[in-house]
């Protein structure tokens, strides 16, 4: 094989798995917000109802507050970007997508991480009193899970003796033991606890409410309507689809495509649909029976999520 | 000692129920309402009379059981009305006068606080849309006068303000926060959005024409609103109402505060993101609009409560409400044992005893509290069970009115078993006649948020000249203030919900 064919073929996985992420993202939405209406008795909106949304809201006029400065339409491109390069590099679909070197844990968390800093800015600004309110409380929560993040991160790159994202992948596949060691799953439990963070879940945020006191993330984006809302929406369904797969693949890699064919690739499109469906579709049906935690509560779960990653090292460190 | 203290003071002798009329001067009024206060009495209605002659305030002191009410009443002059504030003894009272030095232009003398309070700054200035020589509305202006709210100051200090646009379907309502970081320091609540003028709409009508009106003053309170409009014009014009339609009005008030009591429990457990109960509450809630509609024609209960008695179409089966009160406690069930929701629930939002008499709170927010102020004890109708005992709970947080909620339900089903077990007959009115007579009455009844009040007075026509109309959430509204002390501003929504208070009933 050439060089040209490889980095053909790893550019176009990677639009594959970008596309596949903003595509899946927003049915992702859709599935959980359907699978909790059926568990609640109600017959609830079409699963594609959030591609639909988005339709609308990219028809829509573009309206953006007087006083905003120009970080306020910057923002959502961002977000938009960061995730889809990070959709790009990371192995979902297969170990080797382009720049797949740089699939670095540590690249990955900082590039989603820029895309929610450039976000909370936009939030304050509007200048508008929700908006400062929702990005404090963002930055608050996302402040106290990054140590969580990072611990989670060296417990994870244990057992690959590397933070490198397809090199962990790879390594588990040949070594699918270390799934169910013990550093792997405190991470991993402590991994899910960010990932419900970071996108605004139950119990850290309730993203079906209408109490505009309550919100954290959806105060924080008040302000956005039309073609701008359409790409936060979207923005944000890539990054919580984006995290669950990085989950995903790091709990059950299996059928992931280790050489370059079609049909690799589309096992491993398929397998990582069934696998993040499955984890959407228990994260929606724990949330039914989940009320929303107090606002000061939430050190308590996240400095949980940190004990559980330590956990994860110490027992990487004591067991290896 | 003068004439009205005095008598007052000869109240005293009187043992059971009691209906007194004690006029007063300007300079007995004060001694004479600190007199009442001091045996007992509460403060649950003050009217301006402007419409018939002479102009006049009336202030109704209730207490009970025995069931007692007292009103004095202070004649004015109409070209400089005046009144002594009561402000310093009673802070129900200081709020009537502020509502009445906007609608007739009566200054209460002494205030300490005397800002608008119905009339937003855009009205003009001195016209007073209740006298009776008002005329039709000034063009409204905004005269750029900002609303005086407090402005709080310090290191870190900054304001929130929401509504009155809200995102959800609610009332008009603006609530300007003050907070350090999440705590709120003060928050004021500015309401009345929707003034209607509907208490000058009842002039002139008929009795019966007042009933719409009546059923429509706070939508999800047509029945108890409805019966205290009735009882008063029932008084005005002395007409005696069957047991058996008094029967029936009780069953309707009940079945009133099921609907409700279901829905605010849903609705509790919906603000801490625990939809699943808030789903199957207004699934039960709709069973129970569509049981309403079979008993009265109308799902929110119009119709049902007549001047004189009361129709029904038909009774609720106890094997419905077996049903229903199996499916509610379910869902309690269900939420008494999720520990993050109760996590929420206990110590938020505390309204203390103290506050509450101090405030003159009433209803479910007060008894949550430990009162144990209740019509249906106070005030009993006919058909009301004698030995009724309210339900009563000691926290006064958010915990103990979802609680509250929960045991009313259950003695409401309680009354309407006994109800539905009685076949007599579904229609009972009174005997036609005597319908012509000038008068006066008030009508008290328990309405699911709380003691509703209405006072009417009638011409020799059996018109009426003027109904005044008191909901419970003009007493409860600036205790919600006094309960988000040392809260965080993401659970002002569960404690707002929790008080449940009416836009509609507040602002006339």
């Amino acid at each position: 094989m050439t060089a040209d064919t490889h980095v053909a073929w790893g550019a176009s996985t990677s639009v594959l798995q970008v596309a596949a992420i903003a595509l899946g993202g927003l049915v992702l939405v859709g599935l959980m917000r359907r699978v909790r209406a059926r568990l609640e008795g109600r017959v609830g909106p079409p699963i594609l109802q959030p591609l639909l949304d988005v339709r609308k809201l990219f028809r829509k006029e573009r309206l953006r507050p007087d006083q905003a400065s120009w970080i306020f339409p910057f923002a959502p491109v961002v977000l938009i970007a960061t995730v889809a390069v990070a959709a790009g590099i990371a192995p979902l679909i297969t170990v080797r997508p382009a720049l797949g070197t740089g699939a670095d844990l540590f690249v990955l968390v900082y590039l989603l991480l820029s895309g929610s800093t450039l976000l909370a800015l936009a939030g304050m600004d509007a200048g508008t009193a929700f908006g400062g309110m929702g990005s404090s409380r963002a930055v608050t929560i996302g402040a106290l899970a990054e140590p969580a993040l990072l611990v989670t991160i060296l417990a994870l790159s244990m057992s690959a003796h590397s933070s490198n994202l397809p090199e962990i992948v790879r390594s588990t596949l040949a070594a699918p033991g270390t799934v169910v060691s013990p550093a792997r799953l405190f991470a991993l439990a402590s991994l899910l606890v960010v990932i419900v963070a970071e996108s605004g879940r139950l119990p850290v945020d309730n993203p079906s409410t209408h109490l505009e006191l309550t919100m954290i993330h959806e105060a924080m984006i008040l302000e956005y309507a039309g073609p701008d809302l359409a790409l936060v929406t979207v923005g944000e369904a890539m990054r919580m689809a984006l995290l669950l797969c990085v989950f995903v693949n790091l709990l059950a890699p299996w059928g992931i495509a280790t050489s370059m064919t079609p049909l690799a690739a589309l096992v491993g499109l398929v397998s990582l649909g069934a696998k993040v469906a499955l984890v959407g579709v228990v994260m929606a049906g724990a949330e039914v029976f989940m009320a929303k935690l107090r606002l000061f509560r939430l050190p308590e779960l996240l400095a949980g999520a940190f004990v559980l990653a330590l956990l994860g090292v110490v027992s990487g460190t004591v067991l290896s | 000692m003068s004439g009205a203290p005095r008598a007052v003071a000869a109240l005293d002798t009187v043992t059971g129920p009691l209906r007194r009329t004690i006029d007063v001067t300007s300079a007995e009024l004060l001694p004479a309402a600190t007199a009442l206060l001091g045996r007992g009495y509460r403060l649950a209605l003050v009217a301006a009379v402007d419409a018939t002659w002479p102009m006049r305030v009336v202030y109704l002191f209730t207490s009970g059981p025995p069931d007692r009410r007292v009103e004095l009443v202070l004649g004015l002059v109409r070209e400089r009305p005046e009144i002594p504030s009561l402000a310093a003894v009673s802070f129900p009272a200081s709020r009537f006068e502020r509502e009445l030095h906007d609608l007739f232009g009566i200054t209460p003398v002494g205030h300490p606080f005397l800002r608008r309070l119905v009339l937003h700054q855009h009205w003009p200035e001195g016209w007073h849309p209740m006298r009776r020589d008002a005329g039709p509305a000034p063009p409204m202006r905004d005269n750029a006068a900002p609303y005086p709210f407090i402005e709080v100051e310090g290191t870190g200090v900054y304001e929130i303000p929401v509504g009155p646009v809200h995102a959800g379907l609610i009332e008009p309502g603006h609530f300007r926060f003050s907070v350090v970081g999440e705590t709120i320091v003060r928050m004021k609540a500015r309401l009345w959005f929707v003034h209607k003028g509907i208490e000058r709409l009842f002039e002139g009508r008929d009795v019966d024409g007042g009933i719409e009106l009546a059923e429509r003053i706070s939508g999800d309170t047509a029945v108890g609103h409805c019966l205290a409009y009735c009882l008063a014009t029932e008084e005005a014009l002395g007409i005696e109402v069957p047991e058996r339609a008094s029967e029936l009005r009780v069953l309707l008030l009940e079945l009133e505060r099921l609907y409700n009591h279901v829905a605010d429990v849903g609705a509790m457990c919906n603000d801490v993101g625990f939809g699943l109960v808030n789903a199957k509450a207004l699934t039960l809630r709709e069973q129970l609009l569509r049981l309403n509609k079979s008993v009265t024609g109308h799902r929110l209960l119009r119709g049902g409560v007549l001047p004189g008695g009361a129709r029904l179409h038909s009774l609720p089966t106890i094997a419905t409400l077996n049903e229903i009160s199996a499916h509610f406690h379910e869902l309690v069930d269900l939420t008494l044992g999720q520990s993050t929701v109760m996590d929420r629930f206990e110590g938020t939002g505390v309204l203390q005893l103290d506050d509450v008499e101090a405030m003159g709170v009433l209803g479910v927010v007060a008894r949550a509290s430990g009162a144990h102020l209740d019509a249906r004890r106070a005030h009993a109708i006919g058909g009301q069970l004698p030995g009724f005992t309210p339900a009563q709970q000691a926290g006064g947080d958010v915990r103990a009115r979802f609680q509250l909620r929960v045991d009313e339900f259950d003695a409401s089903t309680a009354i309407l078993r006994a109800y539905c077990d009685r076949p007599r007959p579904l229609h009972a009115m009174a005997a036609t006649g005597a319908r012509m007579a000038a008068g006066s009455g008030t009508g008290i009844v328990e309405g699911w948020r709380g003691t509703i009040a209405h006072r009417v007075e009638t011409d020799d026509a059996g018109r009426l000249t003027r109904v005044k109309v008191v909901d419970p959430s003009f007493f409860n509204w600036p205790a919600l203030s006094v309960a988000l002390a040392d809260t965080i501003v993401p659970d002002f929504p569960l404690i707002n919900k929790s008080f449940n208070l009416s836009y509609a009933g507040n602002d006339l």
